[in-house]
């Protein structure tokens, strides 16, 4: 796993809003701030590095507690503030690598911190706040479900950088009982198996692959390109439903996602038999 | 003295934990109002599990039942432990999703439906890997719809437990059943100490493992609803209770702010003792729920 994990999104972060801390009280790895895109006022969070966690397992760019509750209180807080009027855009950076493995957070109920912030980006796509998933690092497992997996459409940079995926690779070996190597090449011909984004591409899940010149340093070129991609994506998630079923009408998933297309057009017809 | 007298009733009752996932769910169900949809005859499997040389099961693990419960519309999603270790899979993942969404479209068109989940998963099934996650995410978006409308009721029985990205599902449910058995919690403890070190938790502490993670804990600090016997009518019981109870009033994974409180108040410059934290988050008013 790089060392670089979340400071991509805090570039980015900085970069599309022009700021770089957290709001007042809120922990040090979690980044909200309102800021113009196109037409709209959007909202963007990013979880990043905090080497001064008060959880020691959840300072490198993990979804933990304090990040879930964080997450969860400013998502709120737009969808309370929009209540009445024009819903704003959700932006969700994502560059997380993974949810917090840690005793503490067992024990406090971490599945219930997460399900906080899950629920309240499912509620603000559910109100009708367009909520995007901007994918520029790892999103991996419970970090991803947690922090952008409920957004309406997802973008992702077209950059070696970026991983999405259930488990980083060594884990993923050491379970299944295979070598690194070995699941590389299952990758190539197993295409959920893939840390190849090329690969994630073809699932059928994302609205856009963009490709960014030098994702590491945003430049003002970049910088507008990707805020017209967020435009765009924001529109069509406006003319869109509010559900997530454009992951299954897609190209992508027709080809790749045959036999869950198939379970569910089955259950329908034998619902309404029964 | 006759033998009714002498053998207690935890020795007499019906073990739901020894039943697989078909039977569990056919015990909650009314009694012939049910039919099982997507059934292994339909031979709907994963086509991902072959293709790595492992056995694929007919109905992907995933056991799913249209009837009543309490006399009222209900669906019953049932994961098998045994088989991937309940693992969620694209085909399981999607009969789960297409049954929660047919209950949100008829709740919404004035028939009420109330989902009842038996989670029984290790999360992602690795074989699936991006296909497992995708699902999870689905499922967990087709529970909150759901939830606006009736009741979705998790049950974790044991003896797998839940964990990984199903532990957020049953988060997100109206209302979590948990026996004594049953382990409910985001990474589970041989994950932890592969990532973290055995210093931050020994897999083979099992005592640690249920402080932390069991029925009786998770219920007693109010992150689930009620503990319950290994006893086939005592979980149905329960299930039909939540079913009559209808939505609770705020669902626990809108309680943000009770919960971000309680989170800053920790001490986190040592391990959290189970016990200490479930006498200092158990308190009536902090109970999800109808209550």
């Amino acid at each position: 796993m790089s060392e670089q994990v979340g400071l991509r999104g805090k570039a980015w972060f900085q970069a599309f809003t022009g700021k770089n801390s957290p709001m007042v009280g809120d922990p040090g790895s979690v980044l909200t701030a309102d800021a113009k895109l196109g037409e709209d006022t959007a909202r963007f969070l990013c979880v990043v590095p905090n080497p001064e966690a008060r959880f020691p397992c959840a300072g490198r760019g993990e979804v933990g507690l304090e990040e879930s509750y964080t997450l969860a209180t400013r998502i709120r807080e737009a969808i309370e503030q929009d209540k009445n009027g024009k819903k704003r855009p959700i932006i969700a950076i994502v560059d997380v690598k993974s949810q917090a493995y840690g005793r503490r957070e067992e024990t406090a109920a971490i599945f219930l911190a997460t399900a906080t912030a899950a629920d309240a980006y499912a509620s603000a796509r559910m109100k009708g706040h367009p909520v995007i998933a901007l994918v520029m690092g790892n999103a991996i497992s419970g970090g991803f479900l947690t922090h952008g997996y409920q957004a309406n459409r997802i973008l992702a940079f077209d950059d070696a950088g970026v991983v999405i995926h259930a488990m980083h690779k060594e884990a993923a070996a050491r379970i299944t009982l295979r070598t690194v190597a070995e699941l590389d090449e299952l990758g190539h011909k197993i295409a959920p198996l893939s840390y190849d984004i090329h690969d994630y591409a073809k699932l059928g899940l994302l609205h856009k692959l963009l490709h960014v010149e030098d994702p590491d340093r945003p430049s003002q070129t970049t910088v507008a390109q990707v805020q017209k991609e967020l435009i765009d994506a924001i529109a069509d998630a406006r003319a869109g439903s509010q559900d997530l079923s454009n992951r299954l009408t897609s190209p992508g998933a027709r080809e790749m996602r045959k036999a869950g297309l198939a379970a569910r057009a089955r259950m329908e017809e034998q619902w309404r038999q029964a | 003295m006759s033998s009714a007298i002498v053998i207690p009733a935890y020795v007499r009752r019906h073990s739901f934990i020894e039943l697989d996932a078909r039977a569990r769910a056919q015990s909650l169900m009314d009694p012939g109002s049910w039919r099982e949809l997507v059934g292994p005859f339909d031979r709907i499997e994963s086509p991902w599990l072959p293709m790595q040389g492992i056995a694929p099961q007919s109905d992907d693990g995933c056991v799913v039942l249209k009837g009543t419960i309490a006399g009222k519309p209900a669906v019953l999603i049932a994961l098998e432990g045994k088989f991937q270790a309940g693992s969620m899979g694209e085909v399981s993942g999607a009969k789960m999703t297409a049954a929660l969404d047919l209950a949100t479209q008829d709740s919404q068109n004035g028939k009420k439906t109330a989902a009842v989940l038996l989670l029984e998963t290790g999360g992602v099934r690795l074989q699936e890997a991006n296909l497992g996650l995708a699902v999870i995410a689905e499922v967990m978006a087709s529970i909150l719809a759901l939830r606006e409308h009736a009741p979705v009721i998790t049950v974790i029985a044991g003896t797998v437990g839940c964990f990984g990205g199903m532990s957020i599902a049953a988060g997100l449910s109206s209302y979590i059943v948990m026996t004594v058995e049953a382990r409910l919690g985001l990474n589970g403890p041989e994950v932890i100490e592969q990532e973290s070190g055995i210093e931050e938790f020994d897999s083979s502490d099992k005592a640690l493992i249920w402080a932390i993670n069991g029925g009786e804990q998770r219920v007693g600090m109010g992150v689930a609803d009620e503990l319950v016997l290994d006893d086939a009518e005592k979980i149905a019981a329960s299930v039909q209770k939540y079913v009559r109870a209808g939505l609770p009033q705020v669902p626990r994974s809108q309680q943000v702010e009770l919960y971000r409180e309680r989170t800053a108040a920790l001490d986190t410059s040592r391990q959290i003792d189970p016990l200490t934290l479930r006498k200092s988050w158990n308190r009536k008013t902090n109970q999800g729920g109808a209550r």
